[in-house]
């Protein structure tokens, strides 16, 4: 499923015109994604909560040669689903 | 600080200029598109912000944390995100 999936299945729902939920739906995302640069958590009830968690930086191993490489550390984005995917 | 769901459906309103009621319908039933799509073992992958999946989890031994009686947990699946690396760029940026 892609983004235009959902845009279907919006605009059969709600039976308004596409160019304004495609436009909508970009947003959704644009603004979850805005608030987790500023470091906020995002939570959408009944779905899931998204936040930035931050990584410590440690040591890899290159598999084939065998060398230590350093991994830097970072932030990555958590997602923790709500209950309701598991009833 | 915290986002909810009413502040992201108060954002698209405003930016898209549309009424609120219109925004929070869209907004619900992208989410629930995604989770039905998930349900039924689809993949959704989002441009630009990245995709979500279903793992399974093996059955496996586990601890009550309260009680430290050992409990037995079921096979299941698990909705898994994945951030794309543009999501990832602006974070880390």
């Amino acid at each position: 499923m892609v983004k235009a999936d959902i845009v279907d299945e919006v605009q059969n729902k709600t039976g308004f015109p596409r160019q304004k939920v495609q436009e909508s739906v970009d947003l959704v995302f644009e603004c979850v994604k805005e608030a987790l640069q500023k470091n906020e958590k995002v939570e959408f009830r009944g779905f899931g909560i998204f936040r930035v968690k931050e990584r410590k930086k440690g040591v890899g191993r290159n598999l084939k040669t065998g060398e230590t490489v350093p991994i830097k550390s970072g932030k990555t984005i958590k997602f923790k689903p709500s209950s309701r995917f598991f009833v | 600080m915290t986002m909810t769901k009413a502040d992201i459906i108060e954002l698209v309103a405003k930016r898209s200029s549309i009424p609120k009621k219109q925004a929070e319908l869209i907004v619900n039933t992208v989410f629930s598109s995604i989770m039905s799509a998930l349900e039924t073992g689809d993949k959704v992958e989002l441009r630009g912000f990245g995709s979500f999946k279903m793992k399974e989890r093996k059955s496996h031994q586990a601890r009550n944390p309260k009680t430290g009686d050992k409990v037995f947990v079921e096979a299941k699946k698990i909705p898994h995100f994945k951030p794309g690396s543009e999501l990832k760029g602006l974070i880390n940026g």
